[in-house]
């Protein structure tokens, strides 16, 4: 691999990074994939495109979020200075939202008249839904039957803001099986159907665009933290999934090499028990939802299932730049389970009365693990980037108890 | 370059002077042995071209019935080895009847493109279609395939304009597939008007044969199709009548039972000269 100066150039024209990403998809797709990218394009050309997404970012979602100080958790680990980018405050409640106004504004350019999109822990769904209500447009999320079980609270908030959530019954019933569904429907209705994918994961331009629309976390964190310190932080850490709040807050700092950048796997029961959502670590190079990436598959290519306890995490895939910044090793992947992930957001509840989503708790897991090994000067951001209150139940659950 | 079993069977058509069926069955589905009968009596039944599914997890492109033949596959140890050896197997009885593989392309990349060439055309496979890869992605399979004596089918769609037909049809070798409706395997039924105007137009840019397939269900429909394209493709409503046999046994007489209907449907067509596409 050529060693590159700059890390902030990909994709190239063809939409690979490296040789991840790509776009693997269906002929019929094909035509709607090049219009959507040069769409895109002469909409990042346009000034009053930005400004009409930075207005509705600063109004309705409720843009920057803070970045907090977390002194009793930076006391009680006893370590690096810890602060957190306040993504979960966004309207909705999570970062999705960043990336769901960013393309409903271009679905609007592009005339389209019908959104549809996939969900796993309905973070991105309500967000979908949200912006869908807000602009008038029908909308239907695609949501795998396991996943309605496990985020009730999500399922119904989308049903309130007007949307048809259709539970998807095929394959692991998760969410890589509502993504096929979602694009099951795209194809089938081509001429006026919008599809907002919810992660830097898909055919080029999603990965992308995904990422550009949600690098307002770093933009922001650059700025707040020369505010605050006068300087840049010395680490980010970040939960992944598909890597969307990850891509979001690392793509800024990613020419920075004196920042150190964390992404956080989910190892489910372990990495060694087989039932954990960590592709970078436990997947191997392959091609599913129109992108080459790491994925979690078996010794004839068939894709594995994912586990984590947090159905946002729960996909056997990452995002394609991800899996080029693993190779280049520019960011350190690590993972962490469903047991260290609970442990944290009870943590964090109590000692700064924050109940993280069980995403970012992963990613607050490995801060546990790499604060106390740092000196107090050592500046450590970490991506709050949902809220924990869908996750009441699940928890609950895992806790032993009932509500 | 020698001509391959599908450029034969396709001058043999034009040739007899009517279209071909092709018919599409999921390797391994419900298992290898029912597969193997099932494969074996395809020509008998009237099948010119063999299609055959290779069994994948997320067959982003198919409707029900073949996502639920692609799991059912999968679920009694259908892998993409295994659906070779059918195809080995197949061979050692019938040296002329083409056949094509079908799916997605994450099982063959795991493979390692150029031991699966290696082994499909060793196997007597003659031709790969592989949804999931557009001419923009002609490096990862198109290319070394043509390289090594496959051809590679592609799909043309009603989203296909004019404009990118042609990038659609360089590399596209064998025949091309029409696929009649914007949609998934097994939807609704194409408007037969509709897809033989699209037809016309296709063979401006090129003389490759064409087949038609989506949402094809009985003898009359491909009748319909089969007097204006090369070739009518039928999947979903073969899968869907085996599925629907109460014994793996009787599914296979049920499914036979239905390619010989389609068989007669499209040899019949043409048989109305109003409707010979001799233009």
């Amino acid at each position: 691999m050529n060693n590159p100066n700059t890390f902030r150039a990909g994709p190239d024209e063809t939409g690979h990074f490296g040789m991840y990403g790509g776009r693997f998809v269906a002929e019929t797709l094909m035509p709607l994939i090049l219009e959507l990218e040069e769409a895109y394009e002469a909409a990042q050309a346009d000034p009053s495109f930005q400004a009409e997404l930075d207005d509705y970012l600063a109004h309705y979602v409720g843009r920057p979020s803070p970045l907090y100080f977390a002194e009793r958790l930076t006391e009680h680990l006893g370590g690096a200075k810890i602060y957190m980018k306040r993504d979960e405050l966004n309207h909705t409640g999570a970062h999705k939202i960043n990336n769901c106004m960013g393309q409903i504004l271009l679905a609007r350019r592009m005339g389209k008249r019908r959104i549809i999109a996939e969900t796993g822990a309905g973070q991105h769904g309500v967000a979908t839904a949200t912006v869908a209500a807000r602009f008038g447009l029908p909308c239907v999320i695609y949501m795998g039957e396991t996943d309605i079980e496990r985020q009730k609270p999500n399922v119904f908030r989308m049903r309130l803001l007007g949307a048809e959530v259709r539970s998807v019954t095929s394959g692991s019933r998760t969410l890589k099986d509502a993504m096929n569904e979602a694009l099951r429907d795209w194809v089938t209705n081509v001429d006026d159907t919008f599809y907002i994918i919810g992660t830097v994961a898909g055919p080029h331009p999603y990965p992308a665009m995904v990422r550009d629309f949600q690098a307002v976390i770093g933009n922001e964190t650059r700025e707040q933290m020369q505010a605050r310190e006068g300087r840049l932080p010395d680490s980010l850490v970040a939960c992944i999934g598909g890597g969307s709040n990850a891509m979001g807050l690392f793509h800024p700092f990613l020419d920075d090499p004196d920042v150190a950048i964390y992404g956080v796997e989910a190892a489910g029961h372990g990495l060694e028990s087989g039932a954990h959502a960590a592709s970078l670590t436990g997947g191997r190079p392959g091609v599913l939802h129109g992108n080459r990436t790491y994925l979690l598959q078996d010794d004839d290519g068939q894709i594995a299932e994912a586990h984590s306890i947090s159905a946002g995490l729960d996909y056997p895939g990452i995002g394609p730049e991800h899996a080029w910044l693993h190779d280049t090793g520019r960011v350190t992947y690590v993972s962490a389970t469903d047991k260290e992930a609970l442990e944290a957001f009870q943590l964090l509840s109590r000692l700064e009365g924050i109940l993280p989503a069980l995403e970012p708790s992963h990613a607050l897991a490995h801060v546990i693990k790499l604060a106390p090994t740092l000196p107090g000067d050592h500046l450590m951001v970490m991506n709050l980037c949902g809220r924990g209150d869908k996750d009441i139940f699940t928890i609950a659950e895992a806790l032993g108890t009932t509500i | 370059m020698s001509e391959t079993r599908i450029e034969r069977r396709f001058a043999a058509l034009k040739a007899e002077g009517r279209a071909g069926l092709v018919t599409f069955v999921t390797a391994g589905d419900p298992d290898h042995a029912t597969s193997a009968a099932l494969l074996k009596g395809l020509p008998a039944a009237g099948a010119d071209l063999i299609e055959m599914g290779m069994p994948f997890t997320d067959p982003m492109a198919d409707g029900p019935a073949i996502q639920a033949s692609n799991l059912r596959a999968l679920k009694s140890g259908a892998t993409l080895r295994r659906t070779l050896d059918l195809v080995r197997d197949f061979r050692a009885g019938d040296d002329d009847t083409p056949i094509v593989l079908m799916g997605y392309f994450n099982p063959i990349y795991s493979y390692g493109v150029e031991a699966f060439l290696d082994a499909a055309r060793t196997a007597g496979v003659d031709g790969l279609i592989v949804v999931d890869l557009p001419p923009e992605e002609d490096n990862e399979l198109c290319i070394p395939a043509l390289r090594a004596g496959l051809n590679f089918i592609r799909l043309a769609t009603p989203t296909t304009d004019e404009k990118r037909l042609p990038r659609v049809l360089t590399n596209t070798s064998g025949f091309l597939y029409y696929v009649s409706i914007a949609g998934i395997t097994g939807a609704a039924a194409p408007d037969s008007g509709k897809v033989a105007a699209r037809i016309a137009e296709i063979r401006r840019h090129t003389d490759l044969p064409i087949g038609v397939g989506f949402g094809i269900r009985s003898a009359e429909q491909a009748a319909a199709i089969a007097r204006f394209a090369d070739a009518a493709v039928v999947g979903s409503a073969l899968v869907e009548k085996f599925a629907n046999g109460a014994t793996a046994e009787a599914g296979l007489k049920a499914l036979l039972g239905l390619v010989a209907e389609l068989a007669d449907g499209v040899r019949g067509a043409r048989t109305d000269k109003r409707a010979v596409a001799g233009e």
